[in-house]
């Protein structure tokens, strides 16, 4: 009844292309946003600032750079985890050698970095291709996580190869380091995620977009169009490394502090992002904030309900968890294989005729 | 985003529901799943024993009841992050994140929220400097100190002198792994021997490259510091290759039933270091056997009683127990927070008189902490493997380690980390 | 000889049984990836599912005894009986067997047709699954495995080869037999594809699905053989490297060791998967014998995986893959 185009009339080209055309999206995602800026700010605190939104929005970040990658341009990346450290290694020795340096600039800066590395380790997608590309980033992500556990310039040096973020501020506020406010780690993350997701959201349906969907669909046919393989394949590695950089770069300075790189850069965490993504819906932005609710939030409320709600002993939670996350997986690949975002387009689509069946 | 919201509307409703009495609580951070599990199982049923056994016996710690909360990490920092949170809102007093990873994460977060952190012979070893770490405490031993200490033992074995030998290190190439070299090759300066490193990379399923060089090499001894797999690994390896047994020792995480058992026969002889005492041998476990095994009350499966890392986590659990009572004197209160707990755990004094009240004499060394050294004496033992008995026998008593060598790289580590994060120095 | 080149050869023998290893390992990928276009990630944790149960059947465990004990607050641990090696090896097949039908029933049927990522992710839900089956099913501790196998160095070898160089070559004998195991799987298992009746029909099925179908091969059917050939791939697995490091949870991640093996072999190639797997083992182990010690050691990890990718941007489809044509 609300949610239709119907009276909602475009008098111009802007209005036209607006990313929420239907008038009920654009109020719903003013809502959210209000929301996530006016109102949780104040009112997270530590468990729910370091549990959940935190690494909900790092994450979100880095799904969104992976799914430019995967579900844009069709190039099947494991390395992400490796990737992310790069921008977590990259912070660290820019937050070092320049202590003055604002931690946006940083995090920007490792940003850059690890699209530099992202280009260097896309270089083998021009030849190589499907699973062959998903194993060969593996490559990436072993060495990457080998380098900085063995070479001590990247951890300056320490006695144990941990690194550990210095406190830094934005406004005078601190965002990395102990004394970290929560709701200064909430914001800083948030407004990463919202600036990305705007870059990401436009990048996408602009003409780089369209070149990285046309090599998606068929790269010998874009070829054949006029499509350049190398810039196309190499600029999604790049802008898809940049979002991952930055998303590593908060992981370690805002997010845990301390990051030993096979522990927390491991190859887990290339899996986990992958699942993000699909889960979430390849090709969409939405899908990528989805997917990444999904996963992390779900263990966190299982592990709540079971240990905290029903009393279990944590092994068998744990198991269990693990069980039910496993099931989740298969049965969403089932029950909608192109993930939640196909599944609230489904829903939007319902909810377009409601209540009218036709 | 409306899953989120649904989600967030479940755990606060699941999180609410949380019990909220005044008891002393000490959170078990434990990992009874992953990779790990067999380390974390052991310790933690230890760990939650003990304090049943306080709780059954004589009603708390000085009147109070003590309540473990367990949360599952899975040895993983971001699930660690997460079951820190989780717990240090129920007046948690004091952690043990049985974990490096975990460990350095957690050393601003408990300095900044005022909690205490025991890493018993683990985690960031220069925090034994409690000028700097003022809420870090690794009494009674640092891997610096373990280092120092099986040189000493081998100096002692070799009638005072190492100059001419080799010696080899077999490390899991991780943060953990690579503490004990910086001691290893200052200590090589100063006896003289050769040491060779050998990494091996996690999980250490495979360590065939590592110990074909060892069998060309032939180093006289070899050193290990391993956790999870690459302990059983290394330990077949080196029977396969007929390495003298009695000349491998391994670090005190090296050195449980789980490491040896399934070399069988082979591993005879194997040698590791102890922090404390092993076996059932002792009296509280009378005490143990009436109020928590017979009660049913045993944590986990039961079935780790008496084992190397089960008794570790029973003396993690005493000594927090113990520094919760300094802390209860110190302030004349009963119910304490986790600053009086700090302050408790840094006029820890365990003598062997109280050792042999509590049940078990020798167990442990004695030992007092002050607010300049949160490291303890820095002893340790040295224990053998018995394959047809299927125990551990301790062949040394507590052996220090050597000071002049250890002293300066903590001071020098933990200064560096005081400039990095300006830290004012303590207790002057 | 000069003394490097002995230490050497000896690096490379035994490269090369670790490699058969690795190959018995791609082996269960490459089966299953023929016959159903499906990456199976799940494969590692197969093998460490697999060594559980046999342990368990071997100890006369209770299954999901720690449930149960905490849902009734009973204390019941095992039946008190244990079973020769050769039996629980044969009831362990069977469970295997029922897992593959119950992931062709619950899991594969619905999924036909999808994209190979969709199906990729799939079985690591599976693998989550089953690695929490297992852990809930028979505890998280390390067991000993032992079902007979001889293990140490082999003294033959070790006297021959001290004669011959002055130099006793190090060669296990739990090696040895694994070599010996994995040459008679892949001996038989290509001949059964290559001369029985369903081994045919298989290789209708990997050559094109609808061909085969309209022929007459169950999909289904041939579906829950190649899971069941994957399961005793995967037990087989599960014993080699349970037996010398005790059956626990990385028994999982050797899963892993086989990919760079299939990159280099070719995702579809059951030979490609045994020279693949003697390549990686001889590269990684002689790579760390000559060039580790000069930047730090512990390269196997990554060596293997750069091989593969150094491989493959000559040979895009794997040393032994099928040609990629590619149409528009």
């Amino acid at each position: 009844m609300f949610y239709r185009e119907a009276g909602d009339f475009k008098t111009s080209y802007a209005e036209d292309a607006q990313t929420f055309p239907i008038k009920f999206d654009r109020y719903r995602y003013y809502f959210v946003m209000a929301v996530g800026l006016a109102i949780l700010p104040f009112a997270v605190n530590d468990y729910w600032a370091n549990a959940v939104f935190v690494p909900f929005l790092i994450w979100s970040i880095a799904a969104i750079g992976l799914n430019i990658l995967v579900g844009y341009c069709g190039q099947v990346s494991l390395g992400t985890g490796g990737f992310m450290a790069v921008g977590a290694y990259a912070a660290y020795k820019l937050m070092t050698s320049f202590p003055d340096l604002n931690i946006v600039f940083v995090v920007i800066l490792a940003g850059f970095v690890t699209a530099a590395v992202g280009v260097l380790f896309g270089l083998p997608s021009l030849r190589i291709k499907g699973f062959y590309l998903a194993v060969a980033t593996l490559a990436a992500q072993f060495f990457l996580v080998w380098l900085f556990n063995r070479v001590p310039w990247f951890y300056n040096y320490s006695a144990s190869g941990q690194i550990s973020a210095p406190e830094r501020t934005v406004f005078g506020f601190p965002v990395t380091g102990a004394a970290t406010a929560p709701w200064a780690q909430y914001a800083i993350c948030l407004g990463f995620v919202v600036v990305l997701a705007w870059v990401a959201r436009n990048l996408t349906r602009g003409t780089l977009g369209r070149t990285w969907m046309a090599i998606r669909d068929m790269d010998i046919a874009a070829e054949i169009i006029g499509v350049n393989p190398l810039k196309a394949k190499l600029s999604a590695f790049a802008v898809s490394s940049f979002f991952i950089g930055v998303a590593g770069a908060l992981f370690f300075a805002v997010y845990l502090g301390a990051v030993e790189v096979g522990e927390a850069f491991g190859i887990q965490k290339s899996f986990l992002a992958l699942f993000m993504i699909i889960i979430g819906g390849l090709g969409s932005i939405f899908g990528a904030f989805a997917g990444a609710a999904f996963m992390v939030l779900f263990p966190v409320l299982l592990k709540n309900v079971l240990v905290g709600g029903l009393g279990w002993p944590t092994d068998l939670a744990a198991h269990l968890e693990l069980m039910i996350v496993g099931g989740l997986i298969i049965f969403v690949l089932i029950a909608e294989p192109h993930g939640i975002a196909a599944l609230w387009r489904t829903i939007k689509e319902k909810l377009r005729l409601w209540p009218f069946p036709h | 985003m409306k899953l989120t919201r649904l989600a967030a509307a479940a755990v606060a409703a699941s999180l609410a529901a949380g019990p909220a009495l005044a008891d002393l609580v000490f959170p078990s951070l434990s990992y009874r799943t992953g990779a790990y599990a067999a380390g974390g199982i052991p310790f933690a049923d230890g760990y939650a024993d003990y304090f049943t056994l306080l709780n059954e016996r004589d009603g708390g710690i000085g009147g109070v009841k003590a309540k473990v909360i367990e949360c599952e990490t899975a040895y993983n920092t971001e699930k660690g992050v997460e079951c820190y949170e989780a717990t240090k809102g129920e007046g948690a007093l004091v952690y043990q994140p049985l974990s490096t990873g975990i460990t350095y994460q957690l050393i601003p977060k408990v300095t900044e929220d005022d909690i205490p952190m025991h890493t018993m012979g683990y985690g960031r070893t220069s925090a034994a400097n409690g000028k700097v770490f003022s809420h870090v405490f690794n009494y009674p031993g640092t891997y610096w100190d373990g280092a120092s200490i099986i040189v000493k033992h081998l100096l002692e074995i070799n009638g005072g002198d190492l100059s001419g030998k080799k010696l080899a290190l077999v490390y899991h190439n991780s943060a953990y792994g690579k503490e004990p070299i910086r001691t290893l090759e200052e200590l090589s300066k100063k006896h003289g021997y050769e040491l060779t490193l050998l990494a091996v990379d996690h999980p250490g399923q495979e360590q065939k490259s590592q110990w074909l060089q060892i069998r060309r090499e032939r180093p006289d001894y070899v050193l290990m510091w391993g956790w999870g797999v690459m302990n059983q690994v290394a330990v077949q390896e080196a029977a396969n290759i007929r390495f003298p047994m009695e000349n491998f020792i391994g670090v005190w995480w090296s050195g449980s039933e789980n490491d040896v058992l399934p070399a069988g026969d082979a591993a005879n002889g194997y040698k590791a270091l102890a922090m404390h005492g092993t076996g059932m041998d002792y009296p509280i476990y009378e005490d143990l056997k009436a109020h928590v095994y017979d009660k049913g009350r045993a944590a986990g499966a039961g079935d780790q009683i008496g084992t190397v890392l089960y008794s570790r986590g029973m003396y993690a659990a005493m000594l927090a127990a113990e520094a919760a009572r300094t802390a209860q004197d110190l302030h004349g209160t009963a119910d304490i927070t986790a600053a009086m707990m700090r302050d408790g755990m840094e006029a820890l004094e365990i003598t062997e008189e109280r050792m042999t009240e509590l049940g078990l004499p020798g167990f442990g060394p004695s030992f007092k902490v002050t607010c300049e050294n949160h490291g303890g004496p820095g002893v340790g033992m040295i224990q053998q493997w018995d394959a047809s008995a299927k125990e551990w026998n301790l062949i040394t008593g507590f052996i220090e380690s050597d000071d002049s060598v250890i002293e300066p790289l903590v001071q020098e580590d933990s200064m560096a980390y005081a400039k990095e994060n300006n830290i004012e120095l303590r207790c002057e | 000889m000069p003394e490097q080149l002995i230490f050497a050869t000896e690096v490379a023998l035994n490269g090369l049984m670790t490699g058969v290893l690795y190959s018995l390992v791609a082996l269960g990928f490459v089966l299953i990836f023929k016959a159903s276009g499906i990456f199976n990630y799940s494969q590692g944790v197969l093998a460490l599912f697999a060594a559980l149960t046999l342990v368990g059947f071997q100890d006369g465990q209770v299954p999901f005894s720690h449930l149960i004990n905490a849902t009734f607050g009973t204390e019941i641990h095992g039946f008190g009986f244990e079973l020769p090696a050769i039996i629980a090896i044969v009831l362990t097949l069977g469970v295997m067997v029922l897992l593959a039908i119950l992931i062709e029933k619950l899991v594969l049927k619905h999924l036909v047709n999808q994209e190979p990522i969709i199906l990729f992710m799939a079985t690591i839900g599976l693998a989550y699954f089953l690695e929490g089956l297992g852990d809930i099913m028979w505890g998280s501790d390390i067991k000993n495995l032992d079902v007979g196998l001889p293990q140490g160095i082999s003294p033959v070898i070790d006297t021959v080869t001290y004669e011959w160089f002055g130099y006793g070559f190090f060669i296990d004998k739990l090696d040895i037999v694994a070599t010996v195991i994995a040459a008679i799987l892949v001996i038989s298992l290509t001949l059964f594809s290559q001369y029985s009746k369903q081994g045919r029909a298989l290789r209708a099925v990997a050559d094109d699905h609808q061909a085969a179908l309209s022929v007459g091969v169950s999909l289904r059917f041939i579906w829950v053989l190649v899971w069941s050939i994957a399961g005793l791939v995967a037990l087989v697995a599960g014993i080699m490297w349970g037996t010398k490091s005790g059956v626990q949870f990385s028994l999982s991640l050797i899963a892993l060791k086989a990919l760079p093996v299939l990159m280099l072999g070719g995702f579809t190639s059951i030979p490609g998967a045994i020279v693949g797997g003697l390549i990686i083992g001889v590269g990684e182990k002689l790579f760390e014998f000559t060039v580790g010690p000069m930047v730090g050691g512990a390269t196997e990890n990554w060596f293997a995986y750069v091989l593969a990718l150094v491989f493959l941007v000559f040979r895009p489809q794997g040393l032994f893959g099928e040609k990629i044509i590619e149409r528009v």
